[in-house]
């Protein structure tokens, strides 16, 4: 398996309270990778870090590497408009634009300077396809996505970032506001999408976690306690931590 | 002994509806004031012709366009230096000892009487440059009069603008700019146009700051550079000089039902641009 992102040694403090202890890890190409821990245990943070959208926070101390395909994203001469055009990310609250169901998934694409409509309006089909959504809504795509129900929310945020074509998809506790069915459609989404693209999941839910992932890590305090094929962290823990985590004695 | 939360409420109820019922109340006695004394004397005729012998006869024409003018030009000039200005402060910078000095320099700005605004553009563009009584010496000193409103009304419209909105378009790799143009602002207009409808009242209706800047000649403007007198003007001088109270009026009815127009349609125009972005 190829890597795609590896990760070495980084810590992130924000003001004097550090966040991740030295953190190194390598994730793989076409696989889920679930990053699971209690609240404050640094898998948002790490999140951050991979899109750059940690730019944004102030009084940010940030040391160590992260490599995509090699290439240090944390360098001087990374654009970080750029690295997010690689990375697409979806949030734990679904956040629709304020406009209509087709412009917020082609609001990406016309970014990145596609202006023909026929070329946009494929894009949003096929994304729309990918993230099970389109049947749903392919007769109103111009209603206000405000209109959608939470499920069908986080589902278009989900087709957003896919219009944007990114290498590396990550999801952060994407279906923690949303009801089983809705659970179960992005997570039947998500086992087509690994075949195109990296994926990395933050989830507080172990189940989904055991459920969907190929690889896991257990993050706590802001050290990676574990990290292994999920099936052996599951089954076969190394550490009383995780384990602890896993059959939910603490979390 | 304890009132009892109902009556309370009930009393509170009244109140309340009294305060509301009174101010519009008193807002329906003035405009009925005006109608009642200014609508015999309204007419097509009085829109369309100029005034003669000092108003006392014809009707408002080169006002009606002296207003328009005047509040046109300054809105455009002051919009987007005041907008421009907001952006800035929200978006471009942190909250610094310099941005808190740009601030405290708007706030005072909204708070000086407006006819030292009036004393500094005689002043200033009048005298010092040399333009003389001119519509572009009150348009200059009118749009820095309103700056202040728009500046501050255009902020509040972009702080209110969701954080998360913001950290949404960056993820969908969107620039600054971007983020600001496409987002931020399409959400904040209708605070912004608050802003400019308030600043359009304004300079609609101000005397002293247009009397030492534009002057107040009768004559219809056609350059920057000409003279001319705006309906407020034009009241005020009709009224003062105690010249005709009747066309006073009258031009107070068109003053007043201009400004509802203006809003009617801003607001109208307004839904029509920000109904894509709901």
């Amino acid at each position: 398996m190829d890597i795609k992102i590896k990760i070495e040694k980084l810590k992130v403090a924000f003001g004097k309270n550090e966040i991740l202890k030295g953190i190194s890890a390598d994730v793989f190409k076409n696989q889920i990778t679930g990053f699971m821990g209690p609240a404050g245990s640094g898998k948002s943070t790490l999140i951050s870090v991979i899109n750059r959208m940690i730019d944004f926070e102030d009084h940010v101390a940030i040391a160590g590497k992260v490599y995509i395909d090699g290439e240090d994203i944390l360098g001087e001469e990374i654009d970080d408009v750029q690295l997010r055009r690689r990375v697409g990310t979806v949030f734990a609250v679904p956040i629709p634009l304020p406009r209509s169901i087709f412009e917020n998934v082609a609001y990406g694409p016309r970014l990145q300077g596609i202006s023909d409509r026929i070329k946009i309006r494929e894009i949003v089909r096929d994304s729309l396809k990918k993230a099970f959504l389109w049947d749903e809504v392919k007769d109103r795509m111009n209603t206000s996505a405000l209109k959608l129900s939470g499920g069908q929310q986080q589902r278009l945020c989900l087709a957003r970032t896919l219009a944007l074509v990114p290498e590396i998809i990550l999801l952060d506790e994407p279906c923690s506001g949303l009801d089983p069915i809705s659970t179960a459609k992005i997570e039947e989404a998500l086992d087509e999408l690994k075949k195109d693209y990296t994926i990395i999941l933050v989830s507080n839910n172990t189940k989904q976690i055991a459920r969907i992932t190929d690889f896991v890590s257990f993050f706590y305090m802001g050290d990676l306690i574990e990290y292994g094929p999920t099936e052996r962290v599951f089954t076969n823990p190394s550490i009383k931590q995780t384990e602890d985590y896993i059959q939910g004695k603490f979390g | 002994m304890r009132i009892n939360p109902r009556i309370v409420d009930a009393a509170a109820k009244v109140g309340l509806s009294g305060q509301a019922f009174f101010t519009v109340g008193i807002l329906i006695v003035i405009v009925a004031i005006i109608c009642v004394k200014g609508l015999p004397y309204v007419n097509m005729e009085f829109i369309v012709s100029s005034p003669e012998d000092m108003g006392r006869h014809g009707g408002i024409f080169s006002a009606i366009i002296g207003t328009g003018l005047l509040a046109f030009l300054s809105i455009l000039f002051a919009t987007p230096l005041g907008v421009g200005t907001a952006i800035f402060l929200t978006e471009y910078t942190k909250e610094s000892a310099f941005t808190k000095m740009i601030r405290f320099g708007v706030e005072s700005l909204a708070g000086i009487p407006s006819i030292l605004y009036g004393l500094f553009g005689f002043i200033f563009f009048v005298i010092k440059l040399g333009m003389g009584w001119s519509l572009l010496a009150g348009v200059l000193t009118m749009t820095i009069m309103i700056l202040p409103t728009i500046i501050r009304t255009s902020e509040e419209a972009i702080k209110s603008v969701p954080r998360n909105l913001r950290i949404v378009s960056y993820s969908l790799s969107a620039t600054k700019w971007e983020t600001v143009t496409k987002v931020v602002l399409p959400a904040a207009a209708p605070g912004i146009l608050t802003g400019i409808m308030l600043s359009v009242g304004r300079a609609v209706g101000e005397t002293a700051a247009v009397i030492f800047t534009m002057g107040s000649s009768l004559r219809l403007p056609t350059s920057l550079m000409d003279s001319g007198r705006t309906m407020a003007v034009h009241f005020y001088i009709l009224a003062r000089e105690g010249i005709s109270m009747e066309k006073a009026y009258a031009t107070a009815l068109v003053l007043v039902f201009s400004i509802l127009f203006i809003n009617v349609i801003a607001y109208y125009i307004m839904n029509k641009v920000t109904s894509r972005y709901s």
